[in-house]
């Protein structure tokens, strides 16, 4: 088969999802005590659209000081929110799920606008998620005698929240509810470059009538992270991030008595046999590590092919991957949306770089970039070896490393050789065989004919130095009960 | 009889993929009873031990991990069955550890025979109990499952050198770890006599090794070791816990920081074995069947 350049059947009129449901202030305090507020030294930083590069908001900068009025203000709450029955939490944690229901479209478009990643993907993923995600563990908050934890399960206390901005609203809510479902209070700290939607949260809380202190929102870097973690009042530590930064934060808190949750960086295997559906393959190896332009921990960046089937799937991933739309995120039609940062999109095109300069074989579909923001092609590695950094390093962007394999044995092996062990994927068509390779796969989540499904009622974690803790479900109540 | 016959001391010795070496380091160093009478020479473990024992206990976790978990329950009971039968050894080493009464040490002897049945019992029963199908709003099977951790450093307890220490390591391995053990340093005599009842009750060797010595010279290169995926710091004091944590945190092992026990023989519950279990949760698709006969 040959591999000429695919043309979109049909052109596209541009479908852009209006702006005017939100309405973005030009500045933002931070959310402390049920108060907006200014940074003590009165700091502020930019937030920008990372598809135009457009200044959306100013945003106060959390120093030391900040962090300490953050913690003591939860510190102050603690006692009332952790007293009440559980009843009464889970009907505030119902409330916060359904006011994010009613306004999921203009938090969609604002995480679109703040993140890059297309409207398709926050209206049709991460918006019904964080609802879905709130529902769930309200439900828990007056049933933690039953979860197994004990009869008198207790909260731990203040809990310092550091998140990351490849899915700020939905890694708020895998932080929030379970958090306050079992009564603790927090301090959270969004990423720097994404702090919007967390702030709009803070809007939610309010609406919902939800006692002062019992979150805070303290926007700022990675300053602020590890003031927040450092504290000596915070009784327990979740961050999701990178690796390095959460080798770090074990380091801060060892030897105290924080209860510590890491959910970390991966480099998923997705592993396809040679009798896997291939259409529906290519489908989940486009999701597995296009989704959110590759900027997902659990992303599938890794594809391992049975030989035999090796140029038969290559072809067809590559015609699909010439029908994928990069460009507006606001665009309905929009499959690739734009990279969240400067600094993101400079160490994906280093490592791409690296990787062609280590010999393997670098191919993108034919993609015309924006003019302004922050852009980068969906690329395919073929010709990738284990040694190779591509292969190893989490790029956390839209490349694909392509490697083969010829027995179920050397999958398994090629899939576990790495630090990581956060996701896989397994496609084949033979049950006994899905069974007996996840059994293998040293990952926390293993998707066997489908990929990067989510569900608040399915834990996630990982293996090894992709970190520990499972968010979501039973498994979630865990990190913020006192067992 | 006229006169007293000499007895044969035993040369205690390590428990390293189930065999028993010396240290590699030739060295040992005196160990005594709570009255300071010598009691043996106990290996004296070096950094390199630790070393063996870890590419030990990683060979042994394979098949261990796999075994399944009837037969991981039908071994730790097999332990308990040798334990009864050299009842009588373990009370006098207890005894002269601890400096307890016999019948003080034999309750705790006896509490270690039955710990290893309490756990015997758990092995398939932990996955009932922590893992379970999750009703994910779609058209899929979504299974969460427990899974053993892989090689756990344990550093055994320093007071209570034998119930405690099976306390610490049953857990460990009832679930499908391999542990590397540090024994209790001031009463390592009890640990390595367990050793012997290892080696005969079908534990594959590897899954269970044991080192003798100074706890902070052995337990450091365990903390900071790369293929060691977790660590118990229960035998670690206050400032020897936060170094370790430290060194721990390079390859985010999983870290047991010591709790206070007052008792250990109190029923213990299943933070000891969930401390070291992953859990993996696979998505299998399901929903209506199609004209090809699956659905995704």
């Amino acid at each position: 088969m040959t591999t000429e350049k695919q043309t979109p059947v049909f052109e596209y009129a541009p479908a852009p999802e209006s702006r005017a449901v939100v309405d973005i202030a030009p500045s933002y305090g931070l959310f402390i005590d049920g108060e907006f507020t200014e940074a003590a030294d009165g700091k502020v930083f930019k937030t920008v659209s990372p598809s135009t590069e457009e200044v959306l908001s100013e945003v106060a900068e959390a120093g030391e000081a900040d962090v300490d009025r953050a913690v003591r203000a939860a510190r102050k709450a603690f006692e009332k929110w952790s007293a009440l029955p559980g009843s009464e939490r889970a009907k505030y944690l119902f409330r916060i799920a359904r006011i994010i229901q009613e306004r999921s479209r203009e938090l969609a478009v604002l995480e679109t606008l703040d993140n890059g990643k297309p409207i398709k993907e926050t209206r049709d993923a991460d918006l019904p998620l964080v609802a879905a995600h709130f529902f769930y563990y309200a439900g828990w908050a007056d049933k933690l005698e039953h979860a197994g934890f004990g009869a008198h399960p207790r909260p731990l206390g203040v809990a310092g929240q550091v998140i990351p901005w490849n899915f700020p609203l939905l890694m708020l809510a895998w932080k929030i509810a379970p958090a306050l479902a079992t009564g603790n209070t927090v301090v959270l700290k969004p990423a720097e470059t994404t702090p919007l939607s967390a702030l709009f949260f803070a809007d939610i809380c309010r609406q919902a009538g939800l006692p002062r202190g019992v979150v805070n929102i303290v926007t700022g870097d990675g300053r602020a992270g590890a003031a927040l973690v450092a504290h000596p009042d915070v009784d327990k530590v979740a961050f999701t991030g990178s690796t390095a930064v959460g080798k770090e934060i074990a380091r801060t808190v060892a030897g105290t008595r924080k209860k510590l949750t890491l959910e970390l960086g991966g480099k998923g295997a997705n592993i396809v046999f040679d009798d896997a559906p291939i259409d529906q393959a290519v489908e989940g190896i486009v999701s597995g590590i296009f989704f959110n332009q590759g900027q997902v921990c659990c992303a599938g960046s890794r594809l391992l092919v049975q030989e035999s089937v090796h140029d038969e799937l290559l072809d067809a991933l590559k015609r699909r991957l010439s029908t994928l739309r990069l460009g507006d995120p606001l665009d309905k039609n929009t499959d690739i949306g734009a990279i969240n940062s400067a600094e993101q999109l400079a160490r994906i095109t280093a490592l791409a770089d690296q990787g062609e300069a280590e010999g393997a074989e670098r191919w993108s579909p034919a993609c015309e970039l924006p003019q302004h923001g922050y852009w980068f092609a969906p690329t395919l590695f073929t010709n990738v070896t284990q040694a190779h950094t591509i292969a190893r390093d989490e790029i956390f962007g839209p490349v694909l490393s392509v490697l083969t394999f010829r027995t179920p044995d050397e999958a398994v092996a090629k899939a576990n050789n790495t630090p990581y062990g956060l996701s896989a994927g397994i496609w084949t068509e033979k049950g006994s065989r899905i069974l007996a390779v996840a059994n293998r796969l040293r990952a926390g989540v293993v998707w066997s004919n489908t990929f990067n499904k989510f569900d608040p009622t399915s834990p996630f974690g990982g293996y090894k130095e992709s970190g520990f803790g499972r968010e979501g479900g039973r498994h979630g109540l865990e990190a913020y009960l006192d067992v | 009889m006229s006169d007293a016959r000499l007895s044969v001391f035993k040369t205690y010795k390590l428990y390293v993929g189930g065999k028993f070496p010396r240290s590699e380091s030739g060295r040992v160093y005196e160990v005594t009873d709570t009255k300071g009478t010598w009691l043996a020479n106990a290996p004296l473990s070096s950094r390199k031990d630790a070393r063996d024992a870890v590419v030990a206990a990683r060979k042994a976790f394979g098949g261990w991990s796999g075994a399944t978990a009837y037969n991981r329950g039908q071994i730790l009971y097999r332990v308990a069955e040798m334990l009864e039968g050299r009842r009588g050894q373990f009370v006098r080493e207890v005894a002269d550890a601890e400096g307890l009464s016999k019948s003080k040490a034999a309750e705790q002897v006896d509490a270690t025979i039955d710990r290893w049945v309490w756990y015997a019992g758990w092995t398939d029963k932990i996955a009932q109990v922590t893992g379970g199908g999750n009703p994910v709003a779609g058209p899929f099977f979504n299974l969460s499952s427990p899974e053993p951790t892989g090689v756990v450093a344990v550093l055994a307890p320093q007071e209570s050198s034998f119930l405690g220490l099976v306390s610490v390591v049953a857990p460990v391995i009832a679930t499908g770890n391999t542990a590397v053990v540090v024994a209790s340093e001031r009463s390592p005599l009890p640990a390595l006599s367990l050793a012997e009842v290892l080696a005969t009750s079908d534990l594959p060797g590897g899954v269970v090794n044991i080192l003798s010595g100074r706890t902070a010279e052995i337990a450091a290169p365990l903390a900071a070791h790369q293929d060691v995926n977790a660590i118990d710091l229960a035998g670690a004091d206050e400032e020897l816990a936060k170094e370790l944590e430290i060194a721990a945190a390079d390859n985010l092992k999983r870290v047991l920081r010591p709790q206070p026990v007052d008792d250990w023989t109190a029923t213990p519950g299943i933070e000891r074995m969930t401390a070291f279990l992953e859990t993996k949760t696979v998505w299998h698709p399901t929903g209506s069947l199609g004209a090809s006969g699956s659905s995704y």
